[in-house]
């Protein structure tokens, strides 16, 4: 377990903060921190895929919307009028439908959380697998279209149906209880304990994730990255350890999709656009790409000042400058410009150091 | 289905399908010279519409048109100046993330200066009701005008490139840029020039393409890539092939709309790319060895 004590400083990190809003009276931020974990959480896993495998995704939104959208219709959809229908009786008979009140107090039959949510992190490895097989052997500009052509099919589908609520999405998401006790849920009373779910959730997949990178299989993307043709020739089985990673990375959306689901309530199309992809991508790309700790540390900066509305009406604005900007300039990653050296330049900073004299 | 409705929908496809083909065409332009996809190809289109609009206040609709396309092309050229012209080999996943940035910047910067609401000239002839008769079917005059500059802007185009000395220092910066050097082309500059164009053709066929279709800061996106979807179909970089695409899907989307709900037309145009990306990346007319060649 050596290696983990890496995350020491993070834990800690989490629990001072989550100790200072609450001392300071500011235990709102904690709202908007739970959310950028869960997004977070989408990012990671983006890395991974991005900066490792090397392939660009620009329609991991539409995991996330897999995973939020069916999480939710499913946990709010009456199931009432269908109940002699042979489907439903099944799944009564199996314990996944829990009954309940709705807005107005008539009985409410729907499926319980914890089934719609291995439903929709089962439907986003199906589709990510179905569609991971042609869209990995494609390369640059195809593989970006093919990907930014996914997420406008899934964000048409869920402002077109009727079932997934048009352009008003999903409201009135019941909460998620994990175990008993525990309640994935957006009330105030329950803002504490989740936003220790979102990190624990967040800091276990990083877990996974560095241990991944640090495996055979991270090595193995490394050379996939680093040349497709000679990891091909060297016995690495390119297509399978893409495919892998792709759907690792489409379960870690549609996980981070259906948590944030539960815990607002509700998912609005937007969560499917294709600026939310983008939005990722860029945050990936700040981070440094194949920099898991860059990924999280701007994952959450971004996403927590975003939603704070820091950036105003210039929020997609912003995400393209720093898109631009980093790519431009520093396509290795903010963390690549060496901020401490910039900053000895000024010369108050300077470290005294002897004067060496050119020769 | 009656023979009217088919030629309506035949002209809808048409008129569409040419659209598309122009914004192909703009991609496969700069393709050429630099091998990129520039994602922001949408917005050119977008911005003809929306300047032309803007100059209508105060010039009459010629020249309106003509100083739109005009300050496009100088956007296409800062474009180009400001974020591709000094960079030295970049990526190509460098390069599409900064014209996926760039097509962002030009979105929110209309939203910003326009706002969201859906605009559109008027009708350059007579108004949204005036139509003339096609062997029983109705169809604006618009559309013909909207066919008609997308034709001749195609005719244009490959005379530009077959007859005249620039155009074929384009063409050979796109066959073999160092061989292109050496014969002393400033590739450089055909770059911007390619920029400049594909900015100038959108633009014209965002202005034409108004009136029948509006205008709104967002439809950059979805034209990108049914732009895209036609460059493949015809094979990436072959302007003739843009155009036999473009007809092919604005048709196919049209007599789509008989059979699926509206909603889902988008879906069908990226469900072709994805299955032309997957079995015939090259595209309809492309031969496989010469793809292979090719850098994506």
């Amino acid at each position: 377990m050596g290696k983990n004590l890496v995350f020491l400083p993070i834990v800690a990190a989490v629990i001072a903060i989550q100790l200072l809003t609450a001392w300071t009276d500011s235990v709102y931020y904690l709202t908007q921190l739970t959310m950028s974990a869960y997004y977070s959480l989408l990012i990671v896993g983006l890395c991974v895929l991005m900066g490792y495998a090397g392939q660009i995704s620009l329609g991991h939104a539409g995991f996330f919307a897999i995973g939020g959208y069916i999480s939710a219709a499913l946990t709010t959809h009456n199931l009432i009028p269908f109940v002699d229908q042979l489907p439903v009786r099944l799944l009564t008979a199996l314990g996944c439908l829990q009954g309940g009140l709705d807005i107005y107090g008539d009985p409410l039959l729907v499926v319980t959380p914890w089934v719609a949510c291995m439903i929709a992190i089962l439907t986003a490895l199906i589709i990510a697998f179905l569609l991971g097989i042609p869209v990995l052997k494609l390369k640059g500009h195809y593989l970006a279209m093919a990907t930014l052509g996914f997420g406008i099919i899934i964000y048409r589908i869920v402002l077109a149906s009727e079932y997934f609520g048009e352009a008003d999405g999903i409201s009135g998401v019941p909460g998620f209880q994990l175990v008993p006790g525990l309640l994935v849920s957006g009330d105030k009373s329950w803002r504490v304990p989740n936003y220790y779910i979102a990190w624990t959730v967040l800091i276990l997949a990083v877990v996974l994730l560095r241990h991944l990178i640090n495996s055979r299989v991270g090595r193995a993307l490394r050379a996939i990255h680093g040349s497709p043709e000679a990891a091909d020739a060297m016995g690495v089985d390119t297509a399978k350890f893409k495919l892998q990673t792709f759907m690792l990375s489409a379960v870690f959306s549609a996980l981070a999709g259906v948590l944030l689901t539960h815990y607002n309530g509700g998912i609005g199309p937007s969560e499917a656009s294709v600026m939310k992809s983008v939005r990722y991508v860029a945050i990936v790309a700040v981070g440094g790409m194949a920099n898991i700790w860059g990924a999280l540390v701007m994952g959450m900066v971004l996403n927590f000042l975003s939603l704070r509305g820091f950036f105003g009406s210039y929020d997609d604005a912003v995400f393209g400058l720093i898109l631009i900007g980093i790519m431009l300039f520093a396509p290795e990653g903010i963390l690549s410009l060496q901020l401490g050296r910039l900053w000895r330049r000024i010369p108050l900073f300077r470290r005294k150091t002897p004067a060496v004299k050119e020769v | 289905m009656t023979t009217e409705l088919f030629i309506q929908y035949l002209v809808a496809g048409i008129t569409y399908g040419s659209i598309y083909a122009i914004v192909a065409i703009g991609f496969n332009i700069i393709y050429n010279t630099t091998g990129i996809i520039n994602f922001a190809q949408g917005e050119f289109v977008m911005l003809g519409g929306m300047l032309s609009i803007t100059f209508l206040q105060y010039l009459p609709l010629p020249p309106a048109i003509f100083l739109a396309v005009l300050v496009t092309m100088g956007i296409g050229a800062l474009i180009e100046m400001l974020f591709i012209r000094w960079l030295q080999n970049p990526g190509i996943l460098r390069m599409i993330i900064i014209t996926i940035g760039v097509s962002i910047l030009i979105r929110e910067a209309a939203l910003h200066v326009w706002g969201s609401d859906v605009r559109s000239l008027p009708y350059f002839f007579g108004n949204e009701i005036s139509s003339i008769a096609i062997s029983g079917a109705r169809v604006s005059p618009q559309v013909l005008w909207v066919v008609g500059t997308c034709g001749l802007m195609v005719v244009a185009l490959n005379i530009f490139f077959q007859a005249t000395s620039i155009g074929r220092e384009m063409r050979a910066c796109a066959a073999n840029r160092i061989a292109a050097v050496l014969c002393g082309i400033d590739t450089r500059n055909m770059v911007t020039l390619s920029f400049v164009l594909s900015a100038g053709i959108g633009a014209l066929a965002g202005a034409v393409m108004s009136p029948i279709t509006y205008t709104q800061y967002d439809i950059g996106t979805g034209l990108a890539i049914k732009g895209f979807t036609v460059a493949i179909l015809g094979g990436l970089g072959n302007s003739l092939g843009a155009v036999a695409g473009g007809l092919l899907l604005g048709v196919i989307e049209a007599f789509s709309v008989s059979v699926v709900p509206l909603a889902f037309q988008d879906a069908i145009a990226i469900a072709i790319l994805l299955v032309i990306l997957f079995v015939r990346p090259h595209g309809l007319f492309g031969s496989s060895a010469m793809a292979g060649l090719k850098e994506f």
